[in-house]
């Protein structure tokens, strides 16, 4: 990328960041200010009493998940640039890309048969 | 500089008209399929009604639930709509109609769809509601694993046309669109099905599956803030289908039109057909959604890559 882009990305970071808070500021400036209670206050579960802490335990599943994203998405980062020059480099370059996909889906069958893939 | 400054406000009002725009067609369009006739009464066929819903949510009141984690309860929202205001920079709307032709265009689009991920899980982690962290981790599983079918399938075309420009990808398609090619046609359907779920729409809303948590990572907004989430949403989504109309169906490429109003007309027309699908089908659970990502999607689209690569390299 050119160092001139990257204005352009900024430029229209700070664009959404303006849009966002101008939309924050105006709502700020017109809406009512009523009394807080702390039944208002209480987050939202079905109209009961909330029970005990909102932070909790979730399935481990989530982390497998994530953990084989990655694997594969290390991958795509080493397919785009060869995306981009494999037709100049031909042959050899499309049997390397088969090579080093076939070692990630060897790791995804493995991770398939030990029932990583399933939910419980 | 007077010209960028032009050009962004001309995406912002896009980005809000867009926005508002859709939330009434899909009301109208859910109308259609469920044989009603949606709303009606503000302005011709309701299409003033988004704004008069705009207007009420920007009138409510600012309720901050007790417990949410101030700071990440309150960027979340800009997390959701800064990425796909930052992704207009390089869609190319028509032949000379681009800010700035990016020479890593599709890795770009495709990095600041999926940052929005993290604005989803800030709200849901930061609301301090269960519902909330219940969508939040859901939507950040299925985002990632439906990010690598995505991305497998837009390869596919950096590899036919060796660009990763937006702008190069639309003009390699000039002497036919890249649908037409059988494992393009393939990774097509895949970018589709991958995108639906990208953008957390049915039959892959189970982020905010309402029968089952609320409205899930954004239960605990309200006003302006939920109004955000909606733009950000909807944004998002126009984003997604404009990608597709790029990297497949020929971007602006189109006779006799100009050639803004052929980006439009098929970005429309495939937002109209994810639009008809969300009305149509019903949710997937949570295993099935994931199994599908990782046993279905994956494979073929790993399968395609190569067997695309292999006729691209005897070609």
């Amino acid at each position: 990328m050119l160092n001139a882009d990257y204005l352009y990305i900024v430029f229209f970071q700070f664009l959404g960041v303006f849009f966002v808070g101008s939309a924050f500021v105006v709502s700020w400036l017109l809406r009512p200010r009523l009394p807080h209670d702390p039944v208002k206050k209480s987050p939202y579960e079905c109209g009961e009493l909330v029970k005990g802490t909102s932070r909790l335990q979730f399935n481990v599943r989530y982390y497998l998940f994530a953990l084989i994203f990655v694997v594969f998405d290390v991958e795509m980062l080493f397919l785009v640039p060869w995306a981009l020059v494999f037709r100049e480099i031909g042959m050899i370059a499309y049997f390397e890309m088969v090579i080093f996909s076939l070692i990630l889906v060897l790791g995804l069958i493995y991770a398939w048969k030990k029932g990583a893939l399933e939910w419980q | 500089m007077k010209t960028l400054i032009l050009q962004g406000l001309a995406v912002l009002g896009f980005v809000f008209f867009s926005a508002m725009f859709l939330v009434w067609w899909e009301r109208k369009v859910s109308a259609l399929i469920q044989n009603r006739v949606g709303p009606m009464v503000v302005g011709w066929h309701g299409t003033l009604q988004t704004v008069a819903d705009s207007v009420k949510l920007l009138l409510k009141e600012n309720i901050v639930p007790s417990g949410v984690d101030k700071l990440i309860w309150w960027l979340a929202p800009f997390f959701v709509v800064v990425p796909p205001v930052m992704a207009f920079v390089t869609l190319p709307f028509g032949k000379s109609m681009i800010v700035r032709d990016l020479n890593v265009g599709v890795l770009y689009v495709a990095s600041m769809t999926a940052i929005c991920v993290l604005g989803i899980f800030m709200a849901g982690w930061g609301s301090s509601n269960k519902y909330s962290l219940l969508g939040g981790m859901r939507a950040a599983a299925q985002i990632i694993s439906y990010e690598i079918p995505l991305l497998l399938s837009s390869v596919l075309v950096v590899m036919e046309t060796g660009t990763l420009s937006l702008q190069g990808i639309v003009e390699a398609q000039a002497h036919g669109w890249f649908i037409l090619k059988p494992h393009l046609a393939i990774a097509f359907l895949i970018y589709l099905i991958a995108a639906t779920a990208e953008v957390n729409r049915c039959p892959f809303d189970i982020p905010e599956a309402e029968s089952e948590l609320g409205a899930g990572y954004h239960t605990e907004y309200t006003g302006m803030k939920f109004a955000m989430f909606f733009v950000g949403e909807y944004t998002s989504f126009f984003i997604v289908a404009a990608m597709a109309t790029t990297l497949f169906l020929g971007g602006w490429q189109g006779p006799f039109l100009p050639s803004f109003v052929w980006f439009l007309i098929k970005t429309y027309g495939i937002i109209f057909v994810l639009m008809w699908v969300r009305w149509t089908l019903p949710r997937v659970r949570m295993d099935q959604m994931m199994s599908f990502a990782w046993k279905v999607l994956t494979p073929i689209s790993l399968a395609n890559l190569l067997i695309g690569g292999w006729f691209m390299v005897n070609a």
